[in-house]
């Protein structure tokens, strides 16, 4: 089969590998029908997570047809499937507590080790992430093998477009648990730091779940665009102070939740930015957390702080002393994605909840290289790519 | 670094010592042999009955214990093991159960002329909702001392390391049925040797 996989910073290719088949007996084999590069996607393009190996097929947030299934599968040829990124077993302590992302189960044995050095523990597997996630081929492929096909995919029902249901995957549940871990209560304002998709769904969610006000900080014109069209009241750091800003929208109390949707590739010429970005390039720190250090100092007293933003390593200067003497809440962590999907796909089909303004392009998957290097030097316009194994190449 | 056994004056377990040897007594594996003490543990969100009969099981201690490339029951208390070493090598040994309570313990040690003396103790502790607390603490000799302790590091088949893993599949394997792969053709999976 034709698969997307990565040889080196800055260089993906297609290119030809075994299709994969039934290994275990929950397994299941997924024809991928769409499937996303994801902002998480180009901290692997460039370079940023580490045990990544020439030749791995990347791609996390993908959805299809079901083709083959295991004895224990309970999912039949023929259905259509959107697949959570996260590979979790259903039946461990954590699972059955929902914690899906800590579910160890998913983990190859042999690769519980790195993350165990490096976070304590191992943590759940994932699709096309390096191998400190497992080293499983990703999504974007004509064809995924996909573990405990019993308990992670989700059933789409007929004649409902993929293009509602692809972000399911990943981007939609992690911006609805950022939003969630914000803990916002009727009346509160809520800043939230990255107009990603995972930023705007958050935006979306966060009025949804009862924000009266929702402040949305970003760079890119287009994105801060789409936040105002959800009702968002818009910062742009490049032409205004986000703290004093944030103070004077809020009469001084600051915003009663922050989400930091921005994480380890934080863009912006700010000191702390610049030192973070030369002390990665030396290897001296891995991570560049300019953006959950503004919303620390600017959340209100006694707030909240979520984080679904991706960090993989050490920060330096993180504020604790604010943290503290503000006596601030932090939630974080990987999406517990199989938690939340049979909610949001009601809330899709009751159409509570859109995503499809989100997309900004449709490419055949052979052009996956260009539409790394698009999303990747072009942010402003390219909000999201899918890929379409059926779409002609020359489309 | 003294090699002394000193009284310690906390609850940790003894494995965990940072500047004594390992107080291989304080271990509780009878007829000890091995002079590398290691213990790992892991929760298994299964039954206690049932997770020890499927240890108790040794001819399939090989589904799960990645470097055993074969366990023969000799009778009720004597099996024959031959395991994986570094370099495309095996080593054999004959293991005789020295102590057994169902459900909560069992110990062994290796007869007279094992080419890696080693002896163990896994308990089975029954933590009510969240199952089965598995603890293997095994004392062997690493073949070839010290640079032979290496090249098993080398090779990942330190008995420590491959300890921890074999839990974890363990874990893997009663509490969802299978045991992770990340390989997508049954070729590769030959290639590994499952």
């Amino acid at each position: 089969m034709r698969a997307l996989a990565w040889h080196g910073k800055h260089d993906v290719r297609m290119d030809t590998v075994p299709d994969p088949e039934i290994i275990n007996p929950r397994d299941a084999i997924i024809k991928v029908t769409s499937t996303a590069i994801c902002g998480s996607d180009l901290h692997l393009y460039d370079a940023y997570i580490p045990t990544l190996q020439k030749g791995d097929v990347l791609g996390h947030e993908f959805m299809g047809e079901v083709v083959e299934v295991g004895p224990k599968s309970t999912l039949k040829k023929g259905q259509r499937v959107v697949v959570p990124f996260t590979i979790a077993c259903g039946s461990c302590y954590h699972c059955g507590k929902h914690q899906y992302s800590a579910c160890p189960n998913g983990l190859p044995a042999d690769n519980q080790d790195i993350a165990r050095e490096l976070y304590g523990h191992e943590m759940s597997g994932l699709f096309g992430y390096s191998h400190m996630t497992g080293g499983y081929a990703g999504g974007q492929a004509e064809y995924v093998r996909v573990p405990f096909s019993d308990v992670g995919p989700i059933v789409i029902p007929e004649g409902v477009d993929d293009d509602k249901v692809l972000f399911l995957s990943d981007i939609l549940p992690t911006g609805w648990q950022a939003a969630e871990y914000a803990e916002i209560e009727p009346g509160d304002t809520v800043a939230v730091w990255g107009c990603g998709p995972v930023g705007l769904f958050a935006v979306q969610s966060a009025f949804l779940m009862g924000a009266e006000r929702v402040i949305a900080i970003d760079h890119f014109p287009n994105r801060l665009a789409l936040a105002a069209k959800f009702g968002a009241e818009t910062i742009n750091f490049e032409q205004s102070d986000v703290y004093d800003a944030l103070m004077l929208m809020t009469g001084g109390i600051g915003p009663d939740a922050v989400i930091d949707a921005v994480g380890l590739e934080a863009h912006g010429l700010y000191l702390d930015n610049v030192i973070d970005q030369i002390k990665a390039s030396t290897f001296l720190g891995t991570d560049r957390p300019h953006s959950i250090r503004q919303a620390i100092i600017a959340c209100r007293k006694g707030g909240r702080v979520s984080m679904p933003a991706v960090y993989g390593g050490f920060v330096d200067k993180f504020p604790l002393g604010a943290f503290m003497e503000k006596g601030l809440t932090l939630k974080t962590g990987q999406t517990h994605v199989q938690h939340y999907l049979p909610g949001l796909l009601n809330a899709i089909m009751e159409d509570k909840i859109d995503t499809t303004f989100l997309i900004s392009h449709r490419m055949p998957l052979e052009k996956a290289p260009e539409g790394y290097k698009l999303f990747h030097d072009h942010q402003n316009e390219t909000t999201k790519i899918v890929l379409k194994p059926g779409m002609a190449a020359d489309a | 670094m003294s090699n002394e056994v000193s009284a310690r004056t906390d609850d940790a377990p003894p494995t965990t010592a940072k500047h004594h040897r390992v107080d291989v007594a304080g271990e509780n594996v009878p007829e000890a042999q091995g002079s590398q003490a290691t213990a790992q543990t892991v929760t298994i969100n299964r039954p206690v009955a049932e997770v020890y009969a499927r240890f108790r099981d040794f001819a399939r201690l090989g589904d799960f214990m990645e470097n055993v490339e074969r366990i023969d029951v000799l009778d009720q208390q004597r099996s024959h093991w031959v395991v994986k070493a570094p370099a495309g090598r095996t080593v054999e040994w004959d293991a005789r159960i020295t102590e057994e309570e169902p459900e909560r313990l069992i110990a062994w040690t290796s007869e007279e002329g094992a080419e890696v003396p080693n002896s163990g103790r896994v308990t089975f502790r029954d933590v009510g909702d969240r199952g089965t607390v598995v603890t293997a603490t095994l004392l062997y000799d690493p073949p070839g001392g010290t640079l032979g302790k290496i090249v098993a590091k080398l090779f990942q088949r330190e008995p420590a390391i491959q300890a921890r893993r074999d839990l974890k599949r363990f874990k893997q394997l009663l509490e969802t049925g299978e045991i992770a792969t990340n390989v997508i053709t049954r070729e590769q999976l030959e290639e590994e040797g499952r």
